[in-house]
């Protein structure tokens, strides 16, 4: 029979919030979600027409940019 | 201003609302401050009334500032932001109704019944039951518009500011629930459910998760979107903001017990407090980074604009709050600051650089697109109420950090047969000079509130009404 002490519940706790943090960052940081949040990330300008266009714009320039000075 | 019930608008009427009771209780609250702060250097003006005293007026203080002025802030931009990142109007207008006037029932309960002497005595959670009951009432009443707008919002995704907001509301709702559970005993007198040790690590697991969800979650949510909103660029990360997000809501709600570090609490559960405290710098700063890299590439913006620079130097004070707060949870410094003016330094260093700047900015942000105006009426008074405030958070939280230190180590001083070096009240004399210059300070911010609400009201009386409707009308371009 086991038996669980204070000591085993707190290990299993540690255990349980790490492998929830990787897991969460590992869904985060998969590449097939980058298309998903480029999305989300623009919302707050996405009611705006001016603004929307505006925030393209910029980021096009942008890729133009490093794609002309890539980083080493 | 007619708001004309129409699904293709937003309903900014209730945005309105609370973004100008925003700016009025922001005056009334924080003039309180000020008023208290000075009866702490003159004691007459306590007026040896019992309605006046330092002990009636301080929770009132802290309950205008943090419900009445923060919660305002909170609701109008909430209202505002969720429309606008879902391209939908509120799930219903009668339900926001009744909750900004139900809301400002409760503020004037408390002002009512706080000077009166009804409290629990619960600091943050003093309103008596039946005040309380009615918070309840309008809170659930928040959720079910805020929540129910999410449900039909014409977006796919839900944006992170959302999910901060969303987190406030829950939260805030089940800490407000289990903190008040209590035994009335006549109309305003309630005895709590809990007793001792229990009584109290409840009632900081809600004190500080106030401090947690309700000043913090629900200022990020603000943060998500004026800020990049402002900057006119997308946040840095939102992978980091998902990570922030997760990350916070699970520590913050165990750090409660460093509130009672070296009391009947056990042991086991003030080093369980104090390692979570540690370890949320962590999240906290992960979020502040994500707000300050959003600048990055546009750095320049802070020398043209004020409202920009009010986000960004709030999130430089959340930085530094949110590593004092970890440092102070440390039992060992807390052995040093509890008790002293050190933990009002950082309270304010948090609610006046971090809460009010971020609040300013969003409302000098948000009120000329809500009245149909390209821009506040004079951004130079924007740049006077900017440097008020910076100058006034400054003098007040060195006042208070001088204090406190000098405060903890007279308190701790020994002579060498074990005997107090010094009594109390030469401790409370030392203190006198910093208690005049956080009076200084309190009154420099406040009176930048004043300037806000000239330029506020000047800018509404130039409203456009054609403007301002157009501009609510919800926008299809872009929309997915």
């Amino acid at each position: 029979m086991i038996v669980m002490d204070m000591g085993t519940i707190r290990g299993l706790g540690t255990v349980v919030v790490m492998v929830a943090f990787i897991g969460l960052a590992l869904w985060v940081y998969s590449p097939r979600r980058k298309a998903e949040f480029d999305d989300a990330t623009l919302l707050p300008f996405a009611d705006d027409p001016e603004a929307i266009a505006q925030v393209r714009q910029a980021q096009a320039n942008a890729r133009k940019n490093s794609a002309r000075n890539p980083k080493p | 201003m007619s708001t004309a019930p129409s699904p293709t608008a937003y309903n900014y009427k209730v945005v309105r609302q609370f973004a100008i009771m925003t700016v009025v209780w922001g005056i009334i609250g924080m003039g309180l401050g000020v008023f208290i702060a000075s009866q702490l250097v003159w004691p007459d003006l306590n007026f040896g009334l019992p309605w006046t005293t330092f002990g009636r007026l301080r929770p009132l203080h802290t309950n205008l500032v943090i419900f009445a002025f923060g919660g305002c802030a909170l609701f109008g931009t909430s209202y505002y932001v969720v429309q606008r990142t879902c391209q939908t109007r509120l799930i219903s207008d009668g339900l926001a109704a009744f909750h900004f006037w139900g809301w400002q029932a409760v503020i004037i309960g408390a002002i009512v019944s706080l000077p009166m002497g009804y409290t629990t005595t619960k600091e943050y959670a003093e309103l008596e039951w039946p005040i309380a009951i009615l918070l309840t009432v309008v809170w659930l009443a928040y959720g079910a518009v805020f929540f129910g707008t999410i449900v039909k919002r014409k977006t796919k995704h839900i944006y992170v500011a959302n999910w901060f907001y969303g987190a406030f509301i829950v939260v805030t709702a089940m800490l407000h629930i289990v903190n008040h559970i209590s035994l009335p005993v006549s109309l305003f007198k309630s005895y709590s459910a809990y007793a001792g040790a229990t009584d109290a690590m409840i009632q900081w697991w809600y004190g500080h998760n106030a401090v947690g969800f309700f000043l913090t979650t629900g200022f990020l949510g603000m943060m998500y979107y004026f800020v990049p909103k402002q900057a006119e660029r997308p946040i840095y990360s939102y992978r980091l903001s998902i990570v922030h997000f997760w990350a916070l809501i699970t520590l913050y709600i165990w750090a409660g017990p460093h509130h009672l570090h070296y009391t009947a609490l056990p042991d086991w559960a003030q080093s369980l407090g104090m390692v979570m405290s540690i370890i949320l710098l962590v999240p906290s700063w992960g979020g502040m980074i994500n707000g300050m890299m959003t600048l990055s590439g546009a750095w320049h913006k802070l020398r043209t604009d004020p409202i920009l620079r009010f986000l960004v130097l709030s999130l430089a004070f959340y930085g530094m709050s949110t590593f004092e707060g970890p440092m102070m949870a440390i039992k060992t410094v807390n052995a040093l600051s509890h008790y002293t003016d050190w933990t009002i330094g950082h309270v304010h260093s948090g609610a006046l650089g971090w809460v009010a700047m971020i609040t300013i900015g969003a409302v000098y942000h948000m009120i000329p697109k809500l009245y149909g105006r390209p821009q506040m009426h004079s951004i130079a008074l924007i740049n006077t109420h900017f440097w008020l405030a910076t100058v006034g958070t400054v003098l007040y939280i060195a006042a208070m950090w001088v204090n406190g230190i000098t405060q903890g180590l007279m308190w701790r001083a020994i002579n060498d047969d074990g005997t107090l070096t010094y009594s109390f009240v030469e401790a409370l004399q030392a203190s006198r000079p910093g208690y005049i210059v956080r009076a200084l300070g309190g009154a420099i911010f406040a009176s930048g509130m004043l300037f806000m609400a000239y330029n506020v009201f000047r800018t509404i009386r130039a409203a456009d009404t054609e403007e301002a409707e157009a501009a609510a009308q919800i926008a299809v371009v872009g929309a997915r």
